[in-house]
């Protein structure tokens, strides 16, 4: 395969792709109409093609994506499940998109109704007591649950609570959004089965300690089955836990945050409730919290009284507004087509589903990989590549290897405890067909790394562009066309 | 891998090289290892006064972003400005690469840290 030209490498002087009418009206020099400061002294630098020129550029561009819907995705902790389309047909019924955000209450209560149903729904899926979908990803969703955790602390005169404890697993959102929430971070590690261990987490408990980060199951696939003996030693303390969702795939149906003691969770309804994911989104991460937070909730929150759904600002508690208007309205309204379309016997199959597929390619590979730690796992676990990386292949070399199959590789290098860590999620869409593709690829895999370590040290072969140089690129970034700089800068 | 006699370690990967009441901090030949190619170092400012155990620089690889640690206390004096442009210096030479120059505010933090050769077991238990 070729690799395409830029679009600015197809022009030719003088081609176009557009035909205007004569103008009909008298016309004016622009130096008229505005001050010469503000004029710019050369052509813009556009290119000179031709309607057929754009077309096959951006289609053939647009085919090169891998995406869900071309492929296998096993990316884990980032559940990359397949979106449904009856949820694309709902969300672009006109009832919705042609409607104003500033638009009178009364005229959009089937928007309202939607938003407070969802919130109802996902209330139930976690086990907590009020709900907002403001939010716009999961990171926003941990920025908002630590801020509401801060404004409760602060409420009752607890001033002191600046800590945060983060278990060494742990996505490297939840310390990152602990510290833009102002607060200091503290690392909790694990133990030899992959879970929190208790007695490091005991010795940090104080009456600095504002909250926990956890995400069950961990980033390792693993359910923290000590749950409710943590709950009780943070709660002791005086600590709030918060659930990070972004592996609720494994649990929606079976097990609950706010069952598990858990006072604040966010949900990724890009991951778990089929709305798109990737490409810059939009996403959304609700939050849920159990009743004591429920005042410190960004406003506004849909209510419904005296028959009628309405916006209620009037929250003195809250922490204010995290978001633009309502939220990302047809994201939430596609995570409801989800749920509709499933119901719950669905969301509970889904999640059975994802963690029978990942324990099936879990047995099947651990011959071939070294597992770190060889229990039942979740909706996803972490291979190491140790074995391979003693004979010179690296985790990286693994993943390059599996574009020449056509795979999307699964995230390496995370969680930080593993090392060469193969982090693999089918999640509960994927045929035993593809299941059985992907084992058997990544056994010849294993096969290659030993009978003939090169090949897997130079993949990919068959992608547009072959093995990339990456630390050159980060360390002397090219980051646009330079080929017409003149004309650009002026 | 490599180490080095006459150097302390740390328990997080970084090598202290005492000269005086001063001393040189980088990160182990273990550490790049680890790391793989780095792309870019963040110094701390000179003048900051830093604890140790604190995070006081960054190196980032293609693979991580890893916070450094001082492994002691102290006021930074100096700092190897040649690898805000060549952070690939970090891996071609690990401990000629030091990061930042700590006057010590309590040199016996220093003999907490591990020799060369308890370094050397401590790397051989991570693997």
């Amino acid at each position: 395969m070729k690799n395409n030209p830029l679009i600015f490498e197809l022009e030719r002087p003088g081609r176009k792709a557009y035909s205007l009418p004569d103008c009909d009206v008298p016309v004016s020099d622009m130096a008229t109409l505005v001050p010469s400061e503000y004029l710019r002294k050369s052509e813009p630098a556009l290119p000179e093609v031709s309607e057929v020129d754009v077309v096959r550029h951006y289609t053939n561009l647009s085919r090169r994506n891998h995406g869900v819907d071309s492929g296998f995705y096993p990316l884990g902790s980032c559940t990359m499940k397949y979106n449904p389309k009856i949820n694309e047909d709902v969300s672009k019924l006109p009832g919705f998109t042609s409607i104003h955000p500033y638009q009178d209450e009364s005229l959009v209560q089937g928007c309202l109704e939607i938003l407070h149903h969802t919130g109802n729904m996902l209330k139930e899926c976690t086990g907590m007591d009020a709900v907002s979908l403001q939010p716009a990803a999961g990171a926003h969703g941990e920025l908002t649950g630590l801020m509401i955790i801060k404004a409760y602390h602060e409420s009752r005169g607890d001033k002191n609570r600046n800590i945060i404890i983060v278990p060494d697993s742990a996505h490297g959102t939840n310390p990152a959004s602990a510290a833009a929430a102002g607060f200091s971070v503290v690392e909790v590690k694990s133990n030899e089965r992959g879970n929190v261990d208790i007695e490091a987490l005991r010795s940090l408990m104080s009456d600095k300690v504002a909250g926990l980060m956890l995400t069950n199951p961990n980033t390792l696939g693993l359910f923290e089955e000590e749950i409710e003996e943590i709950a009780g030693m943070v709660h002791e303390a005086g600590g709030l836990l918060y659930y990070d969702g972004a592996n609720a795939n494994a649990i929606m149906g079976i097990s609950r945050p706010g069952d598990m003691g858990f006072d604040v969770v966010h949900l990724n309804l890009h991951k778990t409730f089929g709305t798109p994911h990737g490409g810059g989104g939009p996403g959304a991460g609700p939050v849920g919290v159990k009743e004591k937070l429920a005042p410190f909730l960004p406003v506004p929150v849909v209510e419904y009284k005296d028959g009628k759904y309405c916006l209620d600002y009037d929250r003195p508690l809250s922490i204010g507004r995290v978001k633009s208007f309502y939220g990302n309205f047809s994201v939430v309204l596609k995570a409801y087509a989800y749920i509709k379309a499933i119901g719950a016997k669905g969301l509970k199959e889904a999640s059975e589903g994802a963690v029978l597929n990942a324990n099936y390619i879990m047995s099947k590979l651990k011959k071939h990989y070294d597992l770190p730690f060889d229990r039942k796992c979740m909706h996803e676990f972490v291979l190491s590549g140790r074995k391979q990386a003693a004979n010179g292949v690296s985790t990286l070399d693994i993943a390059k290897r599996l574009l020449d199959f056509g795979y999307h590789p699964p995230t390496i290098y995370f969680p930080l405890i593993v090392k060469e860590a193969l982090m693999i999620e089918p999640t509960e869409t994927e045929s035993r067909e593809t299941l059985d593709g992907f084992i058997e690829t990544m056994i010849q895999i294993a096969k290659e790394a030993e009978e003939t370590p090169e090949k897997v040290k130079g993949a990919p072969y068959k992608t547009v562009v072959v093995r990339l140089d990456e630390a050159g690129a980060a360390r002397n970034p090219v980051l646009r066309w330079r080929g017409k700089e003149d004309d650009i800068c002026q | 891998m490599k180490v080095i006699k006459n150097l302390k370690y740390s328990k997080d990967h970084e090598w202290v090289k005492v000269e005086g009441n001063k001393a040189y901090i980088g990160i182990t030949d273990y550490a790049q290892h680890a790391l793989g190619d780095i792309v870019f170092v963040e110094l701390p400012e000179t003048d900051t006064e830093i604890s140790g155990g604190d995070a006081f620089a960054v190196v980032e690889s293609v693979k991580a972003a890893a916070d450094v640690y001082s492994p002691v206390s102290g006021v930074v004096l100096e700092v190897n400005e040649e690898l805000l442009d060549a952070p690939e210096r970090i891996n071609e030479d690990p401990y000629e690469s030091w990061i930042a120059l700590i006057e010590l505010s309590d040199p016996d933090e220093v003999e907490e840290l591990m020799d060369a050769v308890e370094y050397e077991k401590f790397c051989s238990e991570e693997d």
